[in-house]
């Protein structure tokens, strides 16, 4: 059984260089001057220029408007991402507590109806949404970013099928002790959620994070600039003989890359302890 | 402290279309163990349930001391539940587990601490005080929920089959663990189960119910020695009850071409069903005659399986008493157990004691 076999090995030893290469040339190339890389292509070895490019890429003061850093860009992402995420988790925990622990007619009807929207992309409705969000004035706005994308189906239906694992009896040792709706959920069943959550996390935070074509949509103004825009507006400066700013393009893809992979080690870390610790 | 009183209670759930449980009338005493047995299905828990206010109530009502609870919250009516999976909160420690009703309730922290200190003393459980429910055994989880229901020191405790999960060993020792908590507390107990051993053990007063319906009320040993039906005959007792085909004439039972002499004249008369219990059998020089199929050593005794007159009988012997393959039985009359072969119902016997069964082939 453990005896070595080479040609695994191999294929998984290309299956991780097939991963990582490109991340590493995406870092290592991050740190030579543009021209260099205009020159002699990608490169695999560390260049001198990391310090000055880092640097100019957080804090130069870019754009039509001069306001936008790259911390800004940063900071909206972050908002971005962790709005998505924690709003999704408020929003489908009550939407599945309510539809699992209330009866109501049409429960399972209105659970249906919610999980069949999982079929749809939000591209299919980003005009209406665009729309209802220009007529109550909310472009450019973090609100108008944030809360159309909230209502998740996804987020709903990991809820949904995890309250319906806890077992009645917990339900109803706990209206003996004399707990109430509300008590029930923020005593028991968030604790009991905590894995659940640490899961929707990743996937919503890196979800926000990723939004391209939304935030293009509902934002103009360059203070509302996310890493994801700020990339493509590197590339865009085809202007006479200029060469375009490889490096800061991939210092900010970079540095988009760092957030994501810090919330997935973090909350898969809480996640995998979560997993093997509890038994309901 | 209190009593309970389920006048004319009844349950139909939503949608089914018979009633789980009808007409069930119980008084049951301040301080009193009452156990609640049946087989699967019978509608024991839902009776408890109702008590609970876990359950809606269908018809009747349910008074726990002077109040009608009909209409109450499970948390206003000052009992507390064991489960049979324990129901503990996971993410609790042990000691957060016994205190959150308090808490609920709003009771002083000092007070909680005494109180939890004192049934953490009580059932041994001080050293896992700081645990998760999942660092314990079972045996230890049904202590804390056991604790949890001390804690509150409820007017009742309502148990549903809490020591089902345990292996049997264990199962003897939270046994006596639950009866000594009852009877140092004086608390009112309604207990929940279908092993009818549990049930006699346990209980102050048995309730047999079957199809949700009660069979019998009275003290495990009435029911023992005179069962209302062949239902409770057979349920109650291991080895269950002999039940055998017999027909009465007059004062004398006629069991295939054996006959015995009853020595009075039941209240019945024809087919019937006469009953009779594993260790009531005993070997003699004539009598009914008895044919041994096999044999279950038991250690203290040995049950000897066979037939009488072609119908099964087992048998309860001592070990020392040899078995032969064809034997004579006697019984004495009073021993005997008569019940209407149709409903089942027990036949009053106005039996005299010492009149022995004779046989004529
Ligand atoms: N929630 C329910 N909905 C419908 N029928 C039920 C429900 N709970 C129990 N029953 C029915 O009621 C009867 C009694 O059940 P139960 O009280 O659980 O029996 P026991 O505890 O004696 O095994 C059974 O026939 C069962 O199928
Ligand atoms: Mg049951």
């Amino acid at each position: 059984m453990n005896r070595i076999r080479p040609f695994d090995h191999l294929i998984l030893i290309l299956g991780t260089l097939f991963m990582c290469v490109p991340v590493l040339v995406a870092v290592m190339t991050s740190t030579h001057s543009a021209v260099d890389i205009h020159m002699n292509g990608l490169y695999l070895t560390p260049g001198d220029n990391a310090v000055e490019t880092y640097q100019t890429v957080l804090t130069r003061q870019g754009g039509f408007t001069g306001q936008v850093t790259g911390m800004t860009m940063l900071m909206n992402s972050l908002i971005l991402g962790v709005g998505f995420a924690v709003g999704k988790i408020v929003l489908s925990m009550a939407a599945a507590y309510a539809l699992v622990y209330f009866r109501f007619r049409f429960a399972t009807f209105l659970f249906w109806i919610i999980f069949t929207t999982l079929l749809l992309p939000l591209e299919v409705r980003i005009m209406p949404s665009y729309q209802v969000m220009s007529s109550l004035g909310l472009l450019n706005s973090y609100t108008g970013l944030i809360v159309p994308l909230l209502a998740s189906a996804t987020g709903t239906f990991y809820f949904r099928q995890f309250f319906k694992s806890v077992p009645d009896e917990l339900l109803e040792a706990a209206r003996i002790d004399g707990a109430g709706p509300w008590k029930f959920l923020w005593d028991v069943l968030i604790p009991l959620s905590k894995t659940m959550m640490a899961a929707i996390f990743i996937i919503m935070f890196v979800y926000g994070w990723n939004q391209y074509l939304w935030p293009m949509l509902m934002t103009t103004e360059e203070r509302f600039f996310t890493l994801m825009r700020g990339i493509k507006q590197i590339l865009q400066v085809w202007i006479g003989s200029q060469i375009p700013d490889y490096n800061e393009a991939f210092a900010l893809a970079v540095l988009a890359l760092l957030p994501p992979v810090i919330v997935v080690v973090v909350f898969q870390r809480w996640f995998i302890k979560g997993l093997t610790e509890s038994d309901k | 402290m209190a009593s309970i009183t389920i006048t004319d209670v009844s349950k139909t759930y939503p949608g089914a279309p018979a009633p789980s449980v009808t007409g069930i009338n119980l008084s049951i005493r301040d301080g009193e163990f009452i156990v609640l047995v049946g087989p699967s299905g019978c509608g024991k828990s839902t009776l408890l349930r109702m008590v609970a206010g876990l359950e809606d109530i269908s018809g009747g009502e349910v008074r726990i001391g002077d109040r009608v609870v009909n209409r109450l919250d499970p948390a206003d009516r000052d009992i507390a539940m064991v489960f049979q999976n324990y129901a503990l909160y996971p993410h609790m420690t042990v000691r957060e587990n016994m205190a959150y009703g308090l808490k609920n309730r709003r009771t002083p922290k000092a007070e909680i601490e005494t109180r939890v200190a004192e049934a953490a003393r009580m059932l041994e459980l001080g050293p896992y005080l700081d645990r998760k429910p999942r660092a314990l055994s079972g045996g230890q989880r049904q202590r804390v929920a056991m604790g949890r229901a001390v804690v509150r020191q409820p007017s009742a405790f309502l148990f549903d089959e809490p020591l089902s999960n345990l292996d049997a060993k264990l199962r003897v020792t939270m046994r006596g663990e639950i009866r000594r908590l009852q009877k140092r507390l004086g608390t009112t107990a309604l207990y929940v189960t279908h092993d009818q051993l549990e049930a006699m053990t346990l209980a102050d007063r048995l309730v047999v119910l079957n199809g949700g319906r009660i069979e019998q009320v009275g003290a495990p040993l009435d029911i023992y020695h005179r069962p209302a039906s062949t239902f409770v005959a057979s349920f109650i007792g291991s080895p269950a009850m002999n039940l055998l085909d017999a027909g009465l004439e007059g004062a004398r039972l006629r069991l295939g071409t054996s006959v015995i002499e009853l020595g009075h004249l039941p209240a019945a008369r024809g087919a019937v069903t006469l009953g009779i219990r594993a260790e009531d059998l005993t070997p003699a020089a004539t009598g009914l005659p008895f044919r041994p199929d096999f044999i279950e050593e038991l250690g203290a005794q040995r049950l000897v399986h066979g037939h009488i007159e072609g119908q099964p009988v087992v048998l309860a012997l001592d070990p020392a008493v040899p078995v032969g393959s064809e034997m004579r039985l006697s019984v004495a009359a009073a021993r005997l157990h008569l019940f209407d072969t149709t409903s089942g119902r027990r036949i009053a016997t106005a039996a005299r004691p010492g009149l022995a069964v004779t046989e004529t082939a």
